[in-house]
């Protein structure tokens, strides 16, 4: 899959905002007034700026509010209509927390849920898709919660919670890694059946319909070197794992913080990437990409 | 839950339909334009015209981006750079008919044999060679010498018809077809449509080509041939089934020359000549007397066995040598396996499947009819094999003689004209009685003696002056090549450029993209006709050029004269020239402009029209000195070739008032056509539709709509005497003999029978240091170099990879990406190779015509076709290499002439990647900017 | 609405013969015609006359070389658009509803002034059957020419998909594969219709019709003939035989 920008900022910023919110509904940290503010600041402006960013990959950023409306069925619509829900939630919840100091725990809770519902139907949007087999898995969803919680934890400023979740994010990463590496072979589409020749012979793509690109070779087909990608693994576990749960075990300061939050980012930005380049669409069977 | 949305299932669909005839290929088939606000919107198929009945291919369906391409010339041009820099500026059409005409006029009052005037894909031949007629040139001819005029011409000496635009296989009868080698752009549509009804009914389909694309993916049993050996499979295909005595012995007495008598005494100064008796009549012997007789006579059992001696003399009928020729060993299976890479089982088993189809699933049509010898058949017994084939047999130096063995085999088998076999379309079957010989009788101020292409008869019809030297500056109808019917474009600028055999003063040409791909030798040819003389001249002083878009070509003219669209034109497919006609009926039709052009530009005919007006040439001026035409539309109204028979032949005015075929001209003429869909057709009655050269009721249809002035019954010529004279000639008889160098050629290469040899290349080039065979293939989707500049197609195929055969992948250690050097005998080319597993494993190809010149076509200079597409052209040249007699040997048929390019060899070698394929040449200024950066087409907004 | 319909009246669709596409890619270009004049958006194309152009197209021609076990390699042209599947998850992931079955024929549809662009749509598709018209910022698909088919304004045997009218070799079938008896259902029955990966689950309504088999004529192994021998039993060896045994087929004549 095409690693689009937009994407890759909307996934991890709006994963890491949302964790942020869903840590600060269930009051960790139990801050009030100005702090309150800046944490809450932080967090909207993550998951806000991530969804502004998933609108620039739009054909029709005007049209969006239309995606509102497919809940019944679309995780891509349930994804909006849980954003919103959990951001006016937690709007009232901060601004009763910021302006009146008034901690609305059960409000709360039901906004950290919806937080959390949020992350669950983004990672759903992908973990779907049968025609990507390496996202085509529950993993995608263990996955994108971690990450999203023990992000969100990182920059909540919860140590323990961190210590305990970035691991775990971890092993989901590497196990998601380990078996989206087999999906494709195991999801049993494959060229023969993609073309129904199979019982001929053995099939391989000959002339391309045609000798230029198009949107799915845009968007569906991209081929990452494996060196390249092993090495932007290593990255994503060193930056956005093993780099933050050293420096929490370093004495506090904002710096180290800011540090954590930042190897974090990065680290998540490469594994987001990856998420998507190293993802083969089906189609590409067609093309003979594989 | 929302309601579902409601669509308008039932929108307007157009304004308008204006129904005309595709140009976007020679396949000529009817098209609907949807018109809206005046402007096209939609082309589709017309479902009620006789060639395509409904349906269109990619190319014709993509019309609309060809009619609005940015490529399209906008006015005349007169050129202000040096040739080749595509500097011009934009003239007025007066300035640039006064300029052609003071070119052309003096030339015309001198030597009008300075005027070399080529056409290429020109659909308009009868009027073209009118008027060069009339201008007095000998120097005429359109593309055929370089298409497929082996094809053409075996087909017509041998049968009196050939394929494509002469004959079709019996599509809803045939249970077998076997398709040889074919350019997929000519007669395409009906091709696949035939295909298509052969499937759906289960039938067999049998390709034979090195590749296994298109037709050949589909076929049932692909046989991927060795290049050049087409003919050799044939003739042992041929040995099987004479030792088998599976030949139609019935039809091979009646309907050929296989009873008919040979002078057999090889002392004898007719030796080899056919017994005729005092009336001109071919001689058999009758099986009912043993006694000879008119092959034609009432009555008449003609024998297959029996000889005849004759004041001393023997004489033998055909079936004789036939037997003694092919039976022999050079031809068995065994024999041939090796060289054509099929093994000897597979030709004994084609063979055999051949006869199981052609004798034992007989069909019989319940149509009676009666014979040229008067005797009355009740039925019409079929063999239900056909074939097909075009260039991929055609374009070798051995490609006469091959189609002729294809069509001995087809005659053999009895499949020609009969049900389930190959048909005829009007105005064939034609026998080369009637066809005309060429003409180059040249009088300064007046018009050529006659037509200048036609069919020799003999040494006495070649186009020799009195010194004997080429009367033509193609050297056409001359001892290199006796029997080109179709002339040698492709030598033109050669010769010209040589002086050889004279020098000429103005070089005229339409649609002919001559300085890129339908030259061999591309970058020798822009030498050609850039090259200068001592004094500073050009050394082809000047050259005009005609078409609708900005092609290589435009920029080694002088002057350009711009055509429009076609959906911008008059025009007419003319039963003259070559018509739509199918083996049911008569045919032809007409292009009209749906639009007008929003350009300065006129049709290439009509230009010639007002050219001839301005020098006044015969033919186009009446006694008063006034113009007979003013534009094409009223010549193809108003002309007549002889009283009665005109361009079109629907519609015309009888004596009691509208009829088809004679009568005199009809001012509505076109208005009739256009009611009708564009098209003329009238149906052959049942018992008219086969066995043609031999139904009388068939002749006499056919004289009524006026193709023949009477009826023209004949026999099929397995043996051409007329070659046999030209041999005869070379073994020192006759007035005219060859030279001596040619002599031994013609001795072996124009037998009367159906021979084989290799391919010239193979002598001339060293096959060990060549070992592979290259080719190219036409795309469905592309025709030419045309394809490119059409938007829709041109992403379907930007570029061409050189496909290459698992074998010479794996040796050459090829990885997809990689690039290799392809080298000839003549040049090198640096291309980007592809892998292609069903390809005959020592032949390499690619697409025809993708690459492109940059700055041609309105394409920006990093299109893909100029920096990766190629042409193999390169590799091509015109002439052998020399072979030190200090001779310029053609690079062509023999016998007719025709282009020898799939005779190419080369070798391959991986290369490292180049910046682009090589070789790259300088871009050419576009005289018409660039296209723009997006296309959202849309007219009925 | 993007839930699929429960079941639909009929099921349009194609059938698709891949033993008789000779891959010419009329149909496609047809296609690019009809729906850049008609139904919705034109069909774009970007950068037409340069170094990368790219445009959208709705049906698009591949072909694949198959390479049995024993003999030679085999070429098949393979078009493909969308197959209007009855379980299409094209139709589900869209979050505006713009995506939808008609539950009269069974056709994928977008409606393009609900389309916000996402491309959701193309990526749950397996087959490639849709694509985002760079211009225009709306997801394409095959409509099966839906404004064809029931068209008042067009001649009733014009009412099929562009692509049917004009393929050349009638490699291509329009019909409603829900009915058994219809000609298209049965062509599916004789010639072993097939879904395309069907492990997908997307239960396409287009079928194809598998190419039948090749190279026959030499399947008998070496030395099992003799099927020939009947056939091309010689009459003579000789020509000079020959030319007696032509003396006594013509006495039968």
């Amino acid at each position: 899959m095409h690693p689009a920008p937009s994407v890759i900022v909307f996934t991890t910023l709006s994963g890491l905002g949302f964790g942020l919110l869903f840590w600060l509904g269930l009051g960790f940290p139990a801050v009030t007034g100005w702090v309150a503010f800046v944490f809450f600041a932080i967090a909207y402006a993550l998951a806000v700026g991530g969804l502004m960013a998933s609108t620039f990959h739009l054909g029709h950023p005007e049209r969006a509010m239309k995606a509102f409306t497919q809940w019944r069925s679309s995780w891509l619509s349930r994804e909006g209509v849980c954003a919103v829900a959990a951001l006016i939630v937690m709007g009232v919840y901060a601004a009763a927390i910021v302006f009146f100091g008034v901690r609305l725990a059960a409000l709360g809770v039901i906004g950290a849920v919806l937080c959390a519902g949020t992350v669950f139907t983004t990672s759903m949007i992908y973990a779907q898709l049968k025609t990507v087999p390496r996202w085509n898995s529950p993993l995608t969803s263990v996955l994108f919660l971690s990450l999203s919680l023990a992000g969100g934890a990182l920059l909540a400023g919860q140590t323990l919670i961190a210590l305990v979740l970035l691991p775990v994010a971890a092993a989901a990463q590497v196990a998601w890694w380990f078996a989206g590496d087999k999906a494709f072979v195991k999801s049993g589409t494959n060229l023969a059946t993609a073309t129904g020749l199979g019982n001929i012979g053995a099939v391989r793509a000959f002339e391309p319909p045609h000798t230029g690109t198009n949107y799915l070779l845009r968007e569906f087909v991209h081929v990452v070197g494996r060196k390249h990608a092993a090495k932007l693994r290593m990255i994503a576990l060193a930056f956005g794992y093993t780099v933050p749960f050293v420096l929490l075990l370093v004495p506090f300061s904002h710096v180290v913080a800011l540090l954590a939050v930042a190897s974090h980012l990065a680290g998540i930005a490469a594994s987001r990437w990856l998420f998507f380049a190293e993802a083969e669409h089906v189609v590409g069977l067609y093309y003979g990409k594989r | 839950m929302l309601d579902q949305p409601k669509v308008d299932t039932s929108p307007k669909v157009s304004d308008e339909v204006r129904k005309t005839t595709c140009y976007m290929c020679a396949c000529r088939c009817g098209i609907n334009v949807h018109m809206k606000d005046g402007k096209v919107a939609y082309i589709e198929g017309n479902r009620d015209h006789p060639v395509n009945k409904g349906v269109l291919c990619a190319k014709g369906s993509a019309g609309i981006m060809q009619h609005n391409a940015p490529s399209r010339l906008r006015a005349p041009l007169k050129r202000v750079g040096p040739r080749g820099s595509g500097e011009f500026e934009e003239i007025s059409w007066d300035e640039a008919l006064e300029i052609a005409a003071g070119w052309l006029e003096p030339i015309r009052q001198e030597d009008p044999s300075k005027l070399a005037f080529f056409t290429g894909r020109d659909q308009s031949q009868s009027f073209t060679s009118f008027w060069a007629q009339n201008f007095g040139t000998p120097n005429y001819a359109a593309h055929g010498g370089f298409c497929s005029v082996n094809m053409a011409a075996a087909g017509i000496y041998t049968m009196g018809g050939a394929f494509w635009e002469f004959g079709q296989p019996d599509w809803d009868h045939t249970k077998l077809f076997m398709i040889f080698g074919v350019a997929e752009d000519h007669d395409s549509n009906p091709i696949k449509m035939g295909i298509g009804k052969i499937k759906a009914r289960g039938a067999k389909v049998i390709g034979v080509n090195p590749i296994r694309s298109g037709y050949n993916a589909v076929a049932d049993e692909w046989v991927g041939i060795t290049p050049g050996t087409d003919g050799l499979f044939i003739l042992a295909l041929v040995h099987e089934l004479l030792k088998a005595g599976k030949i139609d012995l019935n039809y091979l007495a009646q309907f050929t020359n296989a009873p008919v008598l040979v002078n057999s005494d090889p002392d004898s100064p007719e030796y080899g000549l056919l017994m005729r008796d005092k009336d001109g009549k071919l001689l058999v012997i009758d099986r009912k007397t043993g006694k000879p007789a008119p092959f034609d006579k009432k009555g008449v059992k003609p024998d297959l066995s029996a000889t005849y001696r004759q004041a001393g003399i023997t004489h033998r009928p055909v079936m004789h040598l036939l037997a003694e020729r092919y039976m022999s060993d050079e031809y068995s299976p065994e024999n041939v396996s090796g060289r054509c890479g099929i093994s000897a089982r597979r030709i004994k088993a084609i063979a055999a499947e051949l006869a199981r189809v052609a004798f034992e699933e007989e069909i019989v049509l319940n149509h009676e009819w009666t014979d040229f010898r008067g005797e009355k058949h009740k039925t019409m017994v079929g063999r239900p094999v056909s074939f097909h084939s075009m260039r991929g047999i055609s374009a070798h130096s051995n490609g006469f003689q091959t189609c002729r063995s294809l069509h001995l085999l087809q005659i053999l088998l009895g499949s020609v004209e009969v049900p389930g076999g190959f048909r005829f379309k009007p105005p064939y079957p034609k026998p080369v009685s009637i066809h005309p010989t060429p003409h180059c009788k040249v009088t300064p101020g007046k018009p050529l003696d006659g037509p200048h292409l036609g069919f020799v008869r003999g040494p006495e019809d070649l186009a020799l002056k009195d010194d004997g030297s080429p009367a033509r500056i193609d050297k056409a109808y001359t001892w290199e090549n006796p029997m080109s019917a179709h002339g040698l474009m492709h030598m033109v600028i050669s010769n010209a450029y040589a002086g050889d055999p004279y020098k000429i003063d103005t070089l005229f040409m339409y649609m002919a993209n001559m300085s890129w791909n339908s030259s061999m030798n591309t970058r020798g040819v822009i030498d050609m006709l850039t090259d200068k003389d001592e004094s500073g001249d050009y050394v082809i002083p000047r050259i005009i050029y005609s078409d609708a878009y900005s092609s290589e070509m435009v920029a080694y003219a002088d002057l350009v004269l711009p055509d429009t669209t076609y959906l911008e034109r008059h025009d007419c497919i003319s039963l003259l020239d070559r018509p739509i006609c199918e083996a049911d009926g008569a045919a032809d039709a007409i292009r009209w402009p749906v639009v007008e052009p929003d350009r300065d530009v006129k049709g290439f005919q009509t230009a010639l029209i007002l050219l001839a007006n301005k020098m006044g040439l015969p033919g186009f001026t009446n006694e008063d000195g006034s113009a007979k035409y003013q534009d094409y539309a009223d010549y193809i109204v108003n002309h007549e070739r002889k009283p009665g028979i005109g361009p079109l032949a629907g519609w015309r005015m009888g004596e009691k008032g509208l009829t088809h075929g004679r009568g005199a001209p009809n001012e509505a003429q076109l208005q009739s056509y256009i009611a009708n869909g564009g098209f003329f057709v009238k149906h052959i009655p049942d018992n008219c539709a086969y066995m043609k050269p031999w139904n009388m009721g068939y002749q006499d249809w056919a004289v009524e709509l006026g193709l023949y002035d009477t009826p023209q019954p004949y026999i099929f010529d397995l043996y051409v005497e007329t070659m046999r004279k030209f041999q005869l000639a070379a073994e020192g008889h006759g007035e005219r003999q060859p030279p001596d160098h040619l002599r031994e050629r013609v001795k072996k290469t124009l037998d009367p029978l159906p021979i084989w040899y290799p391919p010239f290349e193979d002598d001339h080039v060293d096959a060990n240091e060549y070992p592979v065979h290259a080719l190219t293939q036409r795309p469905m989707a592309m025709y030419h170099s045309w394809g490119t500049q059409n938007a829709w197609l041109r992403q379907i195929h930007g570029r061409n990879p050189l496909y290459v055969p698992t074998k010479i992948w794996e040796a050459e250690g090829f990885a997809e990406g990689d690039w290799a050097s392809v080298s000839s005998a003549h040049g090198e080319i640096t291309v980007p190779v592809a892998h292609m597993a069903a390809l005959n494993e020592n032949t390499v190809w690619t697409w025809n015509a993708i690459g492109k010149r940059k700055g041609a076509w309105a394409l920006d200079n990093d299109a893909p076709e100029a920096t990766k597409g190629f042409l193999l052209n390169h590799l091509i040249h015109e002439l052998l290499p020399p072979k030190g007699d200090g001779l310029r040997w053609a690079n062509s048929d023999p016998i007719t002439g025709q282009a020898a390019w799939f005779d190419l060899r080369v070798k391959i070698k991986k290369t490292h990647a180049p910046a682009e394929a090589q070789p790259a040449m300088a871009p050419i200024k576009s005289p018409v900017g660039r296209g723009p950066d997006e296309l959202t087409w849309k007219v009925g907004k | 609405m993007t839930t699929l319909p429960e079941s639909t009246q009929r099921k349009m669709g194609l059938v698709i013969d891949l033993d008789t596409c000779v891959g010419c890619h009329a149909c496609v270009v047809s296609c690019k015609g009809w729906n850049t004049e008609n139904y919705g958006a034109p069909l774009s194309d970007q950068d037409p006359y340069g170094a990368n152009p790219s445009g959208t197209f709705l049906n698009r021609v591949h072909s694949y070389e198959v390479q049995p076990a024993e003999g030679a390699a085999q070429l098949i042209h393979f078009p493909k658009s969308c197959l209007h599947c009855e379980d299409a998850p094209c139709v589900t992931v869209c979050p505006t509803g713009a995506s939808y079955k008609r539950v009269e024929d069974g056709i994928v549809l977008v409606n393009e002034s609900d389309c916000i662009g996402c491309g959701l749509c193309a990526w749950a598709c397996p087959y490639g059957a849709r694509e985002m018209d760079a211009a225009e910022g709306v997801m394409k698909k095959c409509t099966l020419c839906v404004d064809r088919i029931y068209n008042d304004n067009l001649p009733e045997e014009d009412r099929v998909p562009a692509c049917v009218r004009t393929c050349p070799a009638g490699a291509r079938h329009f019909g409603d594969l829900g009915d058994p008896d219809s000609d298209v259902s049965k062509l599916v029955e004789e010639r072993g219709g097939m879904d395309l990966m069907p492990e997908q689950g997307t239960k396409p309504v287009n079928k194809y019709l598998p190419p039948r088999p090749k190279d026959q004529v030499m399947a008998a192994p070496e030395g099992e003939i003799d099927i020939l021998a009947p056939l091309l039993t010689p009459v003579a060896e000789e020509p000079k035989g020959f030319i007696g045994w032509l003396d006594k087929a013509l006495e039968k004549i």
